[in-house]
């Protein structure tokens, strides 16, 4: 700013071209939220009410897709074999390593949010090398019985959603 | 812009205006008398024919706008209405889905021609940039419309492509909320994609005319990639490459228009006439054609930030090219050895976008790994090398030499007979 006058004490102008400028950024900063906030969810979709699920109808083996938040939730009626396959593999062979234990409220019943973690694609059900697991179609990664993942490249398990069972035969997610 | 003879307006009127504001001289001197290498061959309309589609997109657009519906329970049933009710509906909707894909061969070709010929080196570098930039907005813009159907493909290729972001450390989540205005594809994201799409092609108009202008400050690259230093070398740009420019887009519109009247759904993908649906994803995702090698690039790579990492990269590198290519030379025609590369990359590319479109699984896999290697060693190790170590042939003394040592009719010919600008 001071280029033509070398060496010279900043001068008051000085001062207030700065200052000038310091304020038109803020400014700037001020209106353009407006333009970048629009864009996110407002409150009627954040306020999106909970799901309640009846799931006595879900015979063992089955699985179940609901939907909540616009999302494919799973629920999974476990066999005592997936249970069982789930629980006896040790945590070191997992790329996101969690326990079936820390992944379910009920052993029976697994409830998991069905998009795959690599690029949102919905797995299928009962589906790929794993019995009661599941397999995304778009890039081939491979989840076992418990939504963990054990192939492809997904980083991580599918996601749990927050629920709670309500008496033995319902189930509120959300 | 050194073009002559200059505008002299004839018309009271016209010297009235020209007085006020010079327009008519500025157009006449950027596309009449413009001075442009006589050795232009026809890789050098793709500029007239891309503009001309821009054009054509814009118009088309424009008017499927004004039946089409963003609104996501409605999306898909307008364009139904479209290809049933709508007079000539279904022409404009093919003539803008096949417009597009159009739009991205004459790029790519026009992409290619600048590769071989070394039309991005200095001092064209800013030249190239804004190509790059036009390249970049087309690709987004390509990607939002082709969501605005709200088909099955367009719904799960938008939730792909958005979810991209999420690779990104920590804020990546809330970036994808924040693209998305809720936690999935929705209408909130048809909404904002549709005012995307409609406004993006006219900022490509705006950087299309940055790029004429600084085409304009050195005037275009030729065959023999070098400089012109006389009026012996040059033609002006009317009648000499209007004509020829209007001559190869007629032979690009009959191409489009086999395209338009006789296979209009061969390059796109029937689970797309399927409703868009959030709880059940296509068997396979398969981009348009136009993004396969980069589609192909992304899942070559078995970690998530790595592949989008890697298929972001491998659009920005061409932004580097002309950093990248060491090599004082620009046309291929003298460089026997990156002659050969130069067609290995492009080979590398096609196949690329033939395991794009293939699933993900076995040979493919490990074949697309290869390829993406192959693509990267290109930029960063045979470029730089080949500029360094590669033997050149001679260069020609002069674009008009290169044109008469080409033509043996020429050499006995009367130069005036060429056409020489005085």
């Amino acid at each position: 700013m001071s280029a033509s006058t070398t060496a010279q004490e900043p001068t008051r102008r000085d001062f207030l071209y700065i200052a000038t400028a310091a304020m038109g950024t803020v400014a700037t900063g001020f209106a353009a939220w407006p333009l970048i906030s629009q864009m996110s969810p407002d409150a009627t979709t954040l306020a999106a009410a909970s799901t309640e699920v009846d799931i006595a109808h879900i015979p063992e083996g089955q699985i179940v897709t609901v939907k909540w938040r616009g999302k494919p939730i799973f629920i999974s009626h476990r066999t005592t074999k997936e249970i069982e396959e789930a629980r006896t593999v040790p945590l070191g062979d997992l790329r996101d390593p969690a326990s079936d234990e820390s992944r379910v409220q009920k052993p029976e019943w697994l409830v998991v949010i069905g998009i795959c973690t690599h690029l949102g694609c919905v797995p299928l059900k009962n589906d790929g090398p794993f019995e009661g697991g599941y397999f995304c179609p778009c890039h081939g990664s491979v989840y076992d019985s418990s939504g963990r993942i054990r192939q492809g490249p997904a980083p991580y398990n599918l996601a749990l959603p927050p629920y709670k069972f309500v008496g033995d035969t319902k189930l509120t997610i959300g | 812009m050194s073009g002559e003879p200059t505008y002299v307006p004839k018309s009271r009127l016209a010297k009235w205006f020209e007085r006020r504001l010079p327009l008519i001289g500025l157009l006449h001197t950027s596309f009449v008398a413009f001075p442009n290498p006589r050795n232009l061959n026809y890789w050098w309309t793709f500029g007239g024919i891309l503009s001309f589609m821009l054009a054509a997109q814009i118009v088309t657009g424009v008017v499927l706008a004004m039946h089409y519906t963003p609104q996501s329970t409605l999306a898909f049933a307008s364009i139904e209405h479209i290809m049933r009710d709508v007079n000539y509906g279904w022409l404009l909707r093919y003539m803008h889905a096949n417009g597009a894909s159009m739009f991205f061969l004459g790029l790519y070709i026009h992409m290619a021609r600048g590769m071989y010929y070394g039309s991005f080196k200095e001092p064209r570098e800013v030249l190239w940039l804004l190509g790059v930039i036009i390249y970049l907005l087309a690709i987004a813009t390509a990607f939002m419309g082709y969501v605005l159907p709200w088909g099955q493909m367009s719904f799960w290729g938008a939730t792909v492509i958005t979810s991209l972001f999420s690779a990104i450390p920590f804020v990546g989540d809330s970036i994808t909320t924040w693209l998305w205005g809720g936690y999935a594809v929705d209408n909130a994201a048809l909404n904002r994609f549709f005012s995307l799409h409609y406004l993006l092609p006219f900022m490509i108009a705006g950087v299309v005319i940055l790029h004429i202008w600084a085409l304009h400050v050195f005037g275009s690259n030729n065959p023999a990639g070098i400089e012109k230093n006389s009026n012996k070398d040059t033609l002006p740009f009317h009648p000499y490459f209007t004509v020829k420019d209007g001559f190869a887009l007629v032979c690009f519109l009959v191409f489009y228009g086999w395209f338009v009247f006789y296979i209009p759904n061969y390059l796109g993908d029937a689970d797309n006439y399927i409703e868009a649906n959030p709880l059940q994803t296509p068997v396979h995702i398969v981009p348009e054609w136009y993004y396969l090698p980069f589609y192909a690039i992304l899942r070559s790579i078995p970690n998530k930030l790595g592949g989008a990492a890697a298929m972001f990269a491998a659009v920005l590198i061409i932004a580097f090219l002309p950093w990248l290519d060491t090599s004082r030379v620009r046309s291929g025609s003298y460089r026997p050895l990156f002659r050969v590369f130069f067609w290995l990359f492009i080979a590398c590319v096609v196949l690329l976008g033939y395991m794009g479109s293939q699933p993900p699984e076995g040979v493919y896999v490990i074949a697309a790994r290869a390829l993406t290697a192959y693509y990267f060693l290109h930029f960063f190790v045979i470029l730089p090398l080949l500029g360094k170590y590669e033997k050149i042939k001679p260069l020609p003394a002069s674009i008009y030499d290169s044109v008469l040592s080409n033509s043996p009719k020429a050499k006995t010919a009367d130069p005036m007979r060429l056409g020489e600008p005085h």
